[in-house]
């Protein structure tokens, strides 16, 4: 009964199943593998005897030597009759082997394989039975052959003949078992034999559909494995036809040749879309679709899932009755599939659903159908079905990348953060994080913080890097990411990697006010009985660094501090006293007049750690015992760490590495991208011309004696302006700070560039301390004010938005507000002083470049304690010109005069209007601008690299549209905009950008449009967007001519030092 | 293009059936579907029946002691794919009646013979059950 009869292999099964253990059923695999081998050699060799050992059915001796006989006779006489490229067919009984044992043994070695052991051997008779001349035996070939071996395997070729005879033959089983071998393993051999058979069977009208829809996925895949060799010109018809097809399973096959066809090329097959849209509502409308081809009342799902996976690779709809037509009928599935409680009934109508919302993604239907997703969705993350919910995530984190309604999804994030408590958090925590913005940061951060003392230990580590980058990206404030970081380490210190307390540390010596803040809270930490390592690493640290500050708090004296450190140190590995030493030898430095007592406690504790088998701990005892007798002169060599230059996040940046080979990559990484300007991550935007420089480093005094000296010394002794780095011997965690610290005069300033930023004033000598509060150049009188916020950057966001601060310091605000329409622009400036007396000797001067025509109205000389004036400004833009106008606006503040010169956002981007063309109107006007003047392309290298995504948002906020599916090439975007002057008037512009998918640095832009200078403008417009959207700051050129411009100190927005540079903005503009 | 490999895997892990519309030689085999199966297994029925392994996602559904693991591409539709798996039962249920793990283990060829009418080159063929099992009533018949 078993195996149709094959009682031998139903035996072996039997025993396989019966072996106790993994051993016991090698030993019987063995076994039997020795025995089909030798069967398979015996035929072979027929003249030789063959053992019989397996099968107590075998006939007995007799019968045998008959037939080693008759082998022996026929093998003589039939030997030279049998062609060579035909496989060698024998009749039963011929070789000794009957089809029934062959098969038998070949279903045995099948069986074998299944198991996981190799079966190196009878291939050859596998691929045999292909050319049995019955049914049962040739199926069993062809399915094994198509197990067993794969396309590159030298038996196949072998059997080409065999199987191209029984595609062209006339029993139309076999014509099936080819078809579907030859769709499963066909190589390039097949495809040259045997595409135009194949190609002709599809479209056959006498060939039954159990045929034809073999024929059409046998196709696919030789279309697919060699596209060169199959000829599909000629196929759009061919295809639009084969989809006119009644019967649901040709269709369902044919489908999915469609998708591989128009996945490549989707220009030839825009015959076929309506046909697509026809088939989907014929299902949905469960119009002529027999019963067996539906499945729980859901007319094959399979084919609905389908046939709108095949929309989706056109770019879009044009024809507006098939659009309307898709359209209703998507609404229909929106909105009729209910939940019931049948579960294959609700899987099935589902995922239709989840389909036709990708549909509905795809085609960029309008909000109003979008926001009825998100709804959607929305319910589905609430059902407790975990599939739905599941998808119901998943979704609408795509959603997020898509589409601009991530206010409507916020609207469901006490919904998605419940979520976190699933078994399956990962899809909650993906999307929550790539919800998180400024907004909403605390809230989610707090969950999942208070989530990570339950979670699975395999998610703690995720779950605490993600807190940390979003606590990092969208602190509201300094001190809350302190607190977070420091809960972080708290709840979770083994999944807190070291990046993340460096990151802490970073911020805390950067933000002079927060450090008496993190001071005190690290304080409370160390006050509790136990805490994990990495938190007395940080404690110890800012300490060490900043304790000094609390001293006037009570219990937080230097011995205080010192008492609740050192008990620690009994709990520490040897990585950890390292950083314990330098914040004692800190902390004697800091304690004056000296403590006697704590001196020698301390002492005595250096010089224990002096004979330290840990070279690192026993040269900083050593250190640091010689050092502190040395009075005074500690001071010096043990001052606070110079502030680190900011650059970007390594979390950030081990996050993104990380997410590389995930699915969600893209949305993490736009997400990330596009949320670079923010609180912490500080990406101080330059003017694209300004060289890279490094970042602010404290001058400290040289002292005689450091064990660093090599840190830059390359650096020492150029002018004089030049800072002289030196790390006294903090505590250096890691060479990863060392890293950080030094990599941008390594890598990103040439050493004439460096200008050292000094803003730790204390204990430099005069005429360094006044460049380092000079925030202009000496020429100019000196500003006794500092800016609020960093000007570049505010000048870059308003490039892309229309009102907000333009400028900002302790007295005054400059506020702007934009309407643009065509080449006209009205800005109204609103000037307010916040001051609680009056701003006298108010001035505006706008220097406009020669392609805009500024009229600002006049502006008061005084403007009231607490009032705001408004100025407005008329401007019209003449040609097309990247230059920008600067407002020069100075104030009179009891006897200081400040003085800035801003840069007023009337960029380029502000005149382009965006406009989507369809490929109709693209093309035409794309081929009628041929060349240069009027078309210009250009290879730019050295791009930030952007996925496509990214770089298409990036585009849209600059007002370029992207147009999808325009180029058939994926890893090219086109986009098109309609740009405004006086002397164009409107003028359509067309971009395309060709993207390496491989090296992403690089990439080549061709503009086309009317007018020779609005092409040059807007190629050199979007060169600098690509090129810089630095994520490390980077300073203007210095020409020598200059004043020395202090470049601005790259800090948080939100912290009240960041300085600015009219001379990198006088460089921007020249 | 779609799936990638079929499983049958009973709760202890043995394997009862592996069709692969990849080539992966014996060992990657071997490493793949240890690695699933060991993942899969462990999940609880509050568990979502998707699961991302290497690049593939995992679609999987239980019947008794019997689990089925289908991996596909990365975009392809979850819930079509796990109403596939139940389909194939469904199907190998009208043939055998009732069909329990031990009908696959000793009629493997027959399981073959249905995905082979099911699925080809890892796309979907044929949906409809009559139509699936024809070919093997028809040798049922003619043995």
């Amino acid at each position: 009964m078993a195996l149709s009869g094959m009682r031998g292999l139903s035996v072996f099964i039997s025993d396989i199943r019966n072996c106790p253990n993994k051993e016991q059923e090698r030993l019987r695999v063995d076994k039997e593998l020795g025995n089909v081998r030798t069967r398979f050699k015996n035929e072979k060799l027929p003249n030789q005897f063959r053992e019989n050992s397996h099968s107590p059915f075998l006939p007995p001796l007799v019968i045998f030597l008959i037939a080693v006989w008759i082998v022996v006779f026929l093998l003589l006489s039939c030997h030279l009759l049998h062609a060579i490229d035909e496989l060698p067919y024998l009749v039963e009984k011929e070789l000794g082997l009957t089809h029934y044992e062959k098969k038998k043994y070949v279903w045995k070695m099948l069986y074998i394989y299944m198991l996981g052991y190799d079966v190196d051997f009878g291939h050859m008779e596998a691929v045999s039975l292909i050319s049995a001349p019955k049914y049962p035996e040739k199926q069993v070939g062809y399915i094994v052959t198509a197990c067993l071996l794969n396309e590159n395997h030298d038996f196949l070729r072998l059997a080409i003949n065999t199987v191209r005879n029984d595609i062209i033959g006339r029993n139309e089983t076999f014509q099936c078992l080819a078809l579907t071998m030859v769709g499963n393993i066909g190589g390039r051999e097949f495809a040259e034999s045997l595409a135009p058979d194949v190609q002709k069977l599809i479209i056959s009208s006498s060939c039954r559909p159990l045929v034809r829809k073999k024929a059409a996925l046998c196709l696919l895949r030789l279309y697919r494995k060699n596209p060169d060799v199959v000829n599909v010109d000629g196929w759009a018809d061919r295809m639009a036809q084969l989809l006119d097809e009644r019967d649901l399973g040709v269709l369902t096959s044919s489908m999915s040749l469609l998708v591989a066809l128009v996945s490549n090329n989707h220009e030839a097959y825009w015959s076929s879309l309506p046909k697509c849209v026809k088939i989907l509502e014929r299902l949905a409308r469960n119009q002529d679709v027999p019963q067996e081809y539906t499945y729980y009342g859901i007319p094959s799902p399979w084919l609905q899932v389908k046939t709108m996976r095949a929309l989706q690779y056109f770019p879009t709809i044009e024809d507006p009755n098939t659009r309307r037509s898709l359209f209703e009928v998507l609404q229909r599935i929106l909105m009729g599939t209910d939940v019931v409680k049948n579960v294959n009934k609700n899987n099935a109508s589902h995922a239709v659903l989840f389909e036709a919302l990708a549909l509905v993604m795809h085609l960029d239907a309008e909000k109003e159908m979008m926001s009825q997703c998100v709804a959607l969705l929305g319910k589905f993350i609430a059902v407790r079905e975990p599939n739905i919910r599941y998808l119901g995530l998943e979704n609408m984190t795509r959603m997020l990348m898509v589409t601009d309604v991530q206010d409507i999804i916020k609207r469901h994030q006490a919904q998605i953060i419940t979520s976190l408590k699933d078994p399956d958090i990962r899809r909650a925590l993906d999307l929550l994080y790539g919800m998180c913005d400024v907004s909403n940061a605390k809230d989610i951060v707090e969950e999942i913080l208070q989530y990570l003392s339950t979670a699975e230990f395999a998610m703690r580590e995720e779950l605490s890097l993600k807190a940390a980058i979003l606590a990092e990206k969208f602190a509201p404030d300094l001190s809350w990411y302190v607190d977070v970081i420091l809960q972080l380490i708290d709840k979770a210190g083994d999944f807190v990697s070291d990046d993340i307390w460096f990151r802490v540390v970073q911020f805390v010596t950067n933000n002079e006010d927060l450090q008496p803040y993190a001071a005190v809270k690290v304080k409370e930490y160390l006050d509790k009985p136990a805490i994990h390592e990495t938190m007395v690493k940080v404690s110890a640290y800012i300490l060490g660094e900043f304790g000094h500050l609390l001293s006037r708090r009570p219990g937080c004296g230097p011995k205080e501090l010192f008492n609740i450190i050192h008990d620690k140190l009994p709990t520490v590995s040897t990585s950890t006293i390292p950083i314990l030493l330098s914040t004692y030898a800190k902390i004697l430095m800091h304690t004056q007049p000296p403590d006697p007592e704590l001196q020698n406690q301390i002492w005595a504790i250096f010089s224990k750690y002096e004979s330290c088998i840990d070279v690192e701990i026993q040269q900083r005892a050593a250190e640091y015992f010689a050092l502190s007798r040395k009075g005074a002169a500690l001071m010096d060599i043990l001052a606070e760490m110079p502030k680190f230059p900011e650059r970007q996040s390594s979390l950030i940046k081990k996050a993104e590495d990380a997410e590389v080979d995930t699915a969600e990559q893209s949305a993490i990484k736009l997400r990330t991208q596009q949320q670079m300007s923010n609180a912490l991550v500080v990406t101080d935007q330059r003017p694209a011309n300004g060289t890279p420089l490094v970042g602010q480093l404290s001058l400290v005094k040289v002292p005689s004696m450091t064990n660093n000296t090599d840190v830059n010394s390359a650096d020492q002794g150029l002018t004089p302006e030049n800072g002289a780095l030196t790390t006294v011997d903090p505590p250096q965690p890691s060479a990863d700070l060392l890293g950080d610290l030094l990599g941008p005069l390594a890598i990103e300033g040439p050493p004439t560039a460096i200008q050292s930023q000094q803003n730790i004033v204390s204990g430099l000598e005069g005429d360094h301390a006044v460049e380092a509060t000079a925030i202009v150049p000496v020429d100019e009188p000196q500003n006794s004010v500092q800016p609020i916020g960093n000007i570049a950057e505010r000048f870059h966001a308003l490039c892309l938005k229309d009102s907000g601060v333009l400028y900002e310091d302790p007295h005054i605000q400059i506020g702007i507000k934009a309407e643009w329409r065509m080449y006209h622009g009205r800005l109204v400036l609103f000037l307010g002083n916040k001051n609680t007396t009056p701003l006298v000797s108010v001035q505006a001067i706008i220097l406009p470049p020669s392609h805009l025509k500024i009229e600002l109205s006049l502006v008061p000389e005084t403007i009231p304690p607490r009032a705001q004036v408004q100025c407005p400004l008329e401007v019209v833009n003449l040609r097309p010109s990247r230059d920008v106008a600067v407002l020069d606006f100075s104030y009179k503040f009891g006897n200081n005069v400040a003085n800035v010169k801003l840069r007023l956002p009337a960029v380029l981007n502000k005149f382009l209007q965006p406009i989507s063309v369809s490929a109709e109107e693209f093309f035409p006007q794309w081929r009628s601008l041929s060349g240069p003047p009027l078309k210009l392309q250009e290879v730019v290298r050295g791009v930030k690299p952007l996925l496509l995504m990214e770089m298409a948002n990036l585009f849209n906020s600059f007002r370029l549209i992207v147009c999808p599916g325009l180029d058939p090439n994926p890893n090219n975007l086109v986009a098109s905009t309609t740009f405004f002057s006086e002397s164009t008037q409107a003028m359509l512009c067309l971009v395309r950008i060709e993207t390496d998918p491989a090296d992403r640095t690089q990439l080549r832009v061709t503009i086309a449009s009317g007018d020779p200078t609005l092409t040059f403008e807007l190629k050199e417009f979007i060169k600098e967007q690509l090129v810089s959207i630095p994520s490390v700051p980077t300073a203007p050129r210095a020409s020598p001519g200059q004043a020395p411009p202090a470049p601005p100190v790259a800090q948080p927005t939100s912290s009240a030092a960041a300085l600015s540079d009219p001379g990198a903005l006088l460089a921007g503009l020249l | 293009m779609g799936i990638r490999f079929i499983l049958m895997v009973n709760k202890q892990g043995q394997t009862r059936l592996a069709q692969y519309y990849e080539y992966l030689t014996i060992e990657e085999r071997r490493a793949l579907e240890g690695e699933i199966v060991r993942k899969c297994l462990a999940r609880t029925e509050q568990q979502c029946s998707f699961v991302e392994h290497r690049n593939y996602k995992i679609v999987y559904r239980r019947y008794a002691s019997l689990f089925f693991l289908v991996g596909v591409d990365n975009d392809e539709n979850e819930l079509a794919i796990l109403e596939f798996i139940h389909l194939l039962v469904e199907t190998m249920d009208r043939h055998f009646g009732n069909v329990c793990e031990l009908d696959i283990m000793f009629h493997l060829e027959k399981a073959h013979f249905m995905l082979e009418e099911m699925v080809m080159n890892g796309c979907i063929v044929e949906t409809s059950k009559s139509n699936i099992l024809a070919p093997i009533q028809l040798m049922d018949k003619a043995s």
